[in-house]
């Protein structure tokens, strides 16, 4: 067991400046207003850096030395942007566990995840879009004798990517690196909840990168956030976040005609069938980590699994073991790397958790266990954490219907295969889903039934680079992850080329 | 008479000061991850609404001229109809491109199941 000391305090392995710029053209820029707003710890609720208030003039600054940047970027060869980014990878890993006490002090998660999962996630998503731009091709279609249609790959120039705040650093990374490794600059706005572990990491890669490349204003979402969005001089903009705000900045897309890609949530099920409870054995065991999983990152991830379905024939006494390992998660301080559930990430997460374990109990679920806030001592009292919670109800609920982005999940039972799928897919969302089965048939077939962009069978919560992650449905539009990214950020050039010497004979 | 969202004095207050500061108001309820599941406050027009939107409310704030309208998808209205809705505001930093993150706040929505007389009313 190791406690670390909070940054900046005695003992502390990392540090966060007192005030966090704008990082654009390569060097750390002012706000024009001159205005800064404080960054509280979720751990403690205290603050602990402040960061500029950006506004449409910062916006249009780092635009403005991203174009400069561009056309020179985009023309390097992938075997030197793949250098970069590996370096950028090596970086990491020489400092991950500063990087993982940050981001946890940041957000509030555990350090044991941001150790083991958050970091080593990113690194790898790094070195995977350095390998990818390696290995990419064009082609060359012969379409007759003397005809050859040429395709090529082209970066789109200057794109805007808005970040959330459940993974700082890697939701960061998962945006950065296939548009980096694919030939583009990028102006991007950290969440206004945790703005300040990208700077960190930027304290330690800034110089990897010709300047103008990677620029990041902070600020609020109506400030910062849509003065970015809403450019013309951005070529595509990436989200993730939620519906109402995909909604608009599809708005804004459509009066600049650029694409979008959004990524904007689930409720994702997580389905028990009967056999997995056939024998008390290690995948007994590990269906009931499957069950837990809501619990992963505070339940702040948008494909937590947040609805459990589990068969009648096996209900009663899965959910009991479900229980009792739920009850045995430990709470606490995010720097203890015992703890397994820390805090929200602000205040308001916490109150909107709260109001729906509310409207929960109203609308007549059961509290298995958990249901309120959790009270830590000492420093921790400050701190937004929220207990387990284990609802048990129906797929009617509204704790059932959306998206709570805390360590809640409502449980419900199902008769056979085809009311699983049902309930499964009653549902506005399709991001993830959990399949749990010893039957590999009926693995498959389930699988493919549920409108889930991503359906972990026998597994959940694993995010390797190679595999594609986006939703059906109001989860949004577009993947992230997987080569098939780099896509994403590129546009096609067909040269379309004649090599014979005679007219066509038209004119 | 019944209603299907009502606010408290201090979210109010907001608006009051909002609208002030930036012109007429529109709410649009947001569902999904992140910031989603909370209310949305925009300049009137900020946001399209359209045939996949359902006006909950236009709500009579003293102090501000014109109505403040409250929408939400019809998908999710179908989800959420048996319930009614408080605006409230609490303190936070954070909110997709609402109006009210800067003053170091947040609106946020607090819920009741409506009555079998309210749900006669509203659906007469």
């Amino acid at each position: 067991m190791t406690v670390y000391s909070a940054p900046g305090t005695d003992g502390a392995i990392v540090s966060y400046q007192s005030r966090y710029d704008h990082f654009i053209g390569g060097e750390y820029v002012a706000p024009a207003k001159g205005q800064y707003f404080t960054n509280p710890s979720p751990v403690t609720g205290q603050d602990f850096t402040e960061i500029a208030r950006g506004t449409a003039d910062d916006v249009e600054k780092a635009l403005d030395a991203a174009h400069g940047a561009a056309d020179a970027w985009g023309r390097t060869s992938p075997a030197e942007r793949a250098v970069i980014l590996n370096k950028i990878a090596d970086r990491m890993e020489a400092n991950l566990e500063k990087l993982a006490v940050a981001e946890a002090w940041e957000n509030g998660k555990p350090v044991r995840e941001t150790l083991a999962a958050d970091l080593p996630l990113a690194i790898d998503h790094f070195r995977y879009f350095a390998g990818a731009i390696r290995a990419q091709e064009g082609t060359a279609g012969q379409l007759d004798d003397d005809t050859v249609a040429y395709h090529f790959h082209e970066p789109l120039g200057v794109v805007g990517q808005i970040i959330p705040w459940n993974f700082p650093i890697l939701m960061a990374t998962w945006k950065l690196a296939p548009a980096l490794a694919a030939g583009n600059a990028v102006v991007l706005k950290p969440a206004e909840q945790t703005p300040a572990s990208i700077h960190y990491l930027m304290s330690l890669i800034a110089d990897l990168l010709p300047p103008g490349v990677l620029n990041i204003v902070n600020g609020f979402g109506v400030e910062a956030g849509k003065p970015l969005a809403s450019s013309n001089r951005v070529a595509k903009v990436a989200f993730t976040g939620e519906t109402t705000t995909g909604r608009l900045i599809m708005q804004y897309a459509s009066e600049n005609l650029i694409p979008v890609t959004l990524e904007l949530g689930g409720k994702s099920p997580n389905i028990f069938f009967e056999d997995v409870s056939r024998a008390d054995d290690d995948f007994f065991d590990k269906s009931l980590e499957g069950f837990a999983m809501f619990a992963l990152n505070q339940g702040e991830v948008c494909t937590c699994p947040s609805r459990a379905l589990i068969q009648q024939s096996i209900y009663q006494d899965f959910l009991a073991a479900g229980v009792k390992r739920v009850e045995n998660l430990k709470q606490g301080n995010p720097l203890d790397t015992d703890t397994q559930v820390g805090a929200q990430a602000s205040n308001d997460q916490l109150e909107k958790i709260l109001s729906y374990l509310d409207i929960g109990r109203q609308e007549g679920a059961k509290v298995l266990t958990g249901g309120a806030r959790a009270e830590l001592p000492g420093d921790l009292s400050g701190g937004y954490y929220v207990q387990p919670t284990i609802f048990e109800g129906t797929n009617a609920m509204r704790i059932f219907q959306e998206e709570i982005f805390g360590p809640v999940v409502s449980v419900t039972s199902f008769a056979d295969y085809a009311d699983a799928i049902k309930i499964a897919n009653d549902t506005l969302y399709g991001l993830g889903a959990g399949v749990w089965t010893r039957d590999i048939n009926l693995a498959y077939r389930a699988g493919r039934a549920i409108k889930a962009g991503r359906v972990w069978t026998n597994s959940y919560h694993t995010y390797p680079a190679h595999a594609a992650f986006g939703g059906y449905k109001q989860s949004g539009i577009g993947r992230e992850n997987h080569k098939m990214m780099l896509d994403h950020y590129q546009q096609t050039k067909n040269l379309l080329v004649s090599y014979s010497p005679k007219a066509m004979g038209f004119f | 008479m019944a209603t299907r969202v009502d606010v408290t004095p201090a979210a109010a207050d907001m608006m009051r000061r909002l609208r002030g500061q930036h012109g007429p108001l529109m709410f649009h309820q947001s569902g999904g991850c992140c910031d989603g599941s909370s209310p949305m406050c925009y300049l009137e027009g900020e946001f399209r609404t359209g045939q996949s939107d359902v006006l909950l409310e236009s709500l009579r704030i003293e102090g501000v001229d014109e109505p403040i309208t409250f929408w939400m998808s019809a998908a999710q209205f179908e989800l959420w109809k048996h319930t009614h809705l408080t605006v409230d505001v609490v303190p936070g930093r954070g909110s997709g491109f609402s109006l009210e993150a800067p003053e170091g706040v947040r609106f946020l929505i607090r819920s009741r199941l409506l009555t079998e007389e309210e749900l006669a009313e509203l659906s007469a």
